[in-house]
């Protein structure tokens, strides 16, 4: 329950209907922990994990009457979600945190918490469906009712094992629907503005929080500046570091030529960053690395299907193919029937078929330099 | 779950006020509703009362009425006692197991100027009274080591502490919240000049407290407002809240006199001891050292004490992993670190403490219960799995 309209909901869905219903607030985050640090907002509010948003979630259970306890995950948080995501910005992707926090904390410390408290499921306010296939034997994890709020990108590293002991109410609902349930059930935050951004990085400005959390650890923002090249290697400028790019992204290069100019890929080792055109984002093929397969037990052969780049893109079609790489890890190649713009490392590939999510995985760097 | 039985054994948060506590107070919720500094015949009735209860306190603490000042609970009696008394320049020594309302005192008055030495405990969780006497400096005005630690319940040797303030010519104050109804705290023979009580550690309603002035003791009041308790804490009196301490106050000093101390120490052995019986790898932390009776901090290695509350609790039994202020707190408990455990001892921690309303029968639930538990939480640990197969293999 992180304090907001959706978890609530389902909280007061599930006790309605007679199930056996306690409430769990995960504390992930020290929202204090930066506040006025290097150039850090003073004051944090609305913000999960915030004093407010706890106090809502308590609420809300003293409300429906059902038991209400607060667990403290800060430790495996700040290892598994927030430094990694500083880690990929320095080397020169563009991360997920919410996707490493379904997969480590919300689907696997929390089930075991569930366990250890002798729940049967854990049920969160995602937008998504469960469901199990009896044909082929698998949970399948489904696109919800409303595909507005889908949340299934985020969700795509979910086992089979996590997936069985995981309710999701949200799935068959709008957001409007669930606004109009809150009401009803007579919860003061039904009109709780939802929240937008990364929980830990305020105001969404995470070069700032780059530079407070790394000088909090003693250290500062390593020397990642270097040169901008273009896609043929010519070098025609200087960058301040590679973590203050994206690829796709055109302000700010910081250097002025006749045609428009767009960063192509980050180069973590040489800190360069490739400029080009804007024909020079499009791609036909992504590999990704770490893959985790849903609807199916294995990729045997080519298979069909649509594929998210990232979490506001319409699926485009292609094909999946598995190949081996170096380091034994087994990569999925995707290729694209049209060129797609600004494929990104370090945001996730979710495979789709139809409504039913296949699989991902995470984008690797290209080999090469598109041309 | 609402007609589930519920057993509560975290009577060092709180306890439950005693029918005749409750009896004696309830008058003074309606009937009996003057303000005790007016003049009339209803500021008569209640100033009486006030004053009845004062003597109550005053036979607990074996010192005179006028010694006693009311408050509204520990955390105020610790902060009238330090805060009122030290000035810039002034140094403190104090130990680094005192409760958060002595520590965050010491802590916020450093800021002002005042220097704070916090002598350091044994495994056992005792201070050494020889560490105390060379923290002393000439500028040392106040010594701070409270009676009984609240985690782990383990004694003081606070007679031994006043002593030595009484030959060096310091200011000693103890905090007795944790001690209060469960040994007697009698002012002179512990010799110090300031001791702190919370009523609801005693039987009596949160909100009421007390601390023990030594007379020609001067303190400097945390509140300005008319001349209450003395000039040396201003507000109306929490009347109902004070004839309750005053019942709590004569309650435990009869139940001292009849040694019924010695029925709470035999049900908490008898938990600990059965806990320790069907659990291996767990132990007393504070074991060896002088303990109050009714309190017992337990490790069980391998689990987290966080998911063991929300288990038990869920189950129908109240305890808790610490101190009630801190839970939630990410940090393993300062007091248990302090004596030497390391973290995941410290987070695997938890402490049982009893009341006067606990029953043989509370205790058999406890023990059905908690090696279960405990059991269930080590299978789901990797950690312990994976010991478990190598130790196996």
């Amino acid at each position: 329950m992180s304090g907001g309209v959706d978890s609530s909901t389902v909280a007061a869905m599930l006790r309605a209907e007679g199930h056996n219903v306690i409430g769990l607030t995960m504390q992930l985050w020290n929202q204090r922990r930066l506040a006025g640090q290097e150039g850090m907002p003073e004051s944090v509010q609305g913000r999960c994990c915030s004093l407010d948003d706890v106090y809502d979630a308590r609420r809300v259970a003293q409300h429906i009457g059902i038991p209400y306890y607060v667990v403290n995950h800060e430790e495996r948080f700040e290892r598994d979600v927030v430094r990694p995501f500083v880690n990929e910005y320095l080397s020169g992707r563009t991360p997920i945190p919410c996707s490493l926090c379904n997969n480590h904390l919300k689907f696997d410390q929390l089930l075991v918490v569930a366990q250890q408290i002798g729940a049967d499921s854990v049920a969160t306010g995602h937008y998504a469906r469960v469901e199990y296939d009896q044909g082929v034997g698998r949970w399948l994890l489904k696109r919800p009712a409303d595909e507005s709020k889908d949340q299934t990108y985020f969700l795509f590293g979910l086992t089979q094992d996590q997936l069985s002991r995981t309710i999701f109410p949200l799935g068959g609902m709008t957001k409007p629907e669930v606004r109009e349930l809150a009401r009803r059930h007579g919860l003061a935050l039904a009109e709780k503005p939802d929240s937008q951004e990364i929980c830990f990085v305020p105001g969404g400005d995470y070069k700032r929080f780059l530079d407070a959390y790394l000088a909090e650890q003693g250290g500062a923002l390593p020397d990642t500046a270097g040169e901008l090249v273009t896609t043929s290697g010519e070098v025609i400028g200087e960058h301040n570091g590679i973590h203050n790019f994206t690829v796709g992204q055109r302000k700010g290069l910081g250097v002025a030529t006749g045609s428009p100019l767009y960063v192509i890929q980050i180069n973590g080792r040489d800190k360069q960053v490739v400029v080009g055109g804007a024909e020079n984002l499009y791609s036909r093929t992504l590999r990704t690395r770490r893959v985790n397969l849903v609807a199916v037990n294995e990729l045997r052969q080519p298979m069909r299907v649509g594929v998210k780049i990232r979490h506001r893109h319409v699926p485009a079609a292609a094909v999946l193919e598995r190949i081996s790489s170096d380091d034994g890890d087994d990569e999925i190649l995707v290729t694209f029937d049209e060129p797609q713009r600004a494929i990104t490392p370090g945001q996730a590939a979710v495979f789709y078929d139809g409504e039913v999510v296949v699989g991902g995985g995470w984008i690797a760097q290209p080999l090469a330099v598109p041309q | 779950m609402s007609n589930m039985r519920r057993v509560y054994l975290d009577n060092n948060a709180s306890t439950p006020v005693l029918p005749q506590v409750l009896a004696a107070m309830r008058p003074y919720f309606g009937e009996t509703f003057g303000n005790p500094s007016s003049i009339h015949h209803h500021g008569q009735e209640t100033r009486a009362a006030v004053e009845r209860a004062r003597d109550s306190v005053a036979r607990l603490f074996g010192c005179r009425a006028s010694e006693v000042v009311f408050t509204s609970g520990g955390t105020e009696g610790d902060n009238l006692a330090i805060a009122g008394l030290v000035k810039a320049g002034d140094h403190i020594v104090s130990s680094s197991i005192e409760h958060h309302a002595v520590l965050n005192s010491c802590r916020h008055l450093e800021a002002f100027g005042c220097e704070v030495t916090y002598v350091p405990v044994d495994g056992r969780g005792l201070v050494d009274p020889g560490d105390l006497r060379r923290a002393l400096r000439p500028t040392t005005k106040l010594i701070s080591i409270m009676m009984a630690n609240n985690e782990t319940g383990v004694l003081q040797p606070v007679e031994e502490i006043g002593r030595i303030a009484a030959e060096s010519d310091v200011y000693f104050h103890t905090d007795a919240v944790q001690a209060a109804g469960k040994v007697a705290v009698n002012v002179q023979n512990i010799g110090c000049d300031l001791l702190s009580i919370s009523g609801h550690k005693m039987h009596a309603p949160q909100g009421a407290g007390a601390l023990y002035v030594r007379k020609g003791t001067r303190l400097e009041p945390l509140f300005y407002g008319g001349r209450h308790e003395r000039s040396r804490r201003a507000g109306t009196e929490n009347v109902p809240g004070i004839v309750g301490l005053g019942k709590a106050a004569d309650l435990a000093l009869e139940a001292l006199e009849l040694g019924d101390e010695g029925n709470l120490a035999w049900l908490r052995d008898r938990l600990q001891q059965g806990i320790l019986s069907q659990v291996d790898e767990a132990g007393v932390n504070g074991d060896g050292a002088p303990r109050v009776p009714n309190t017992t901090n337990i490790f069980f290695d391998h689990i987290d004490g966080e998911a063991m509350v929300i288990a038990l609790d869920l189950k129908g039994l109240a305890i808790s992993t610490g101190a009630a202020c801190s839970s939630g707190a990410l940090e393993p408990s300062h007091v248990l670190v302090a004596m030497g455990l390391p973290g995941d001892r410290a987070r695997a921690s938890i402490r049982f403490s009893l009341g006067k309303q606990n029953t043989a029968e509370d205790v058999e639930f406890a023990l059905a219960l908690v090696p279960e538990t405990v059991s269930r939480l080590r299978e789901l640990s990797p950690v312990y799995r994976r010991q478990t197969v190598s130790s196996n293999s």
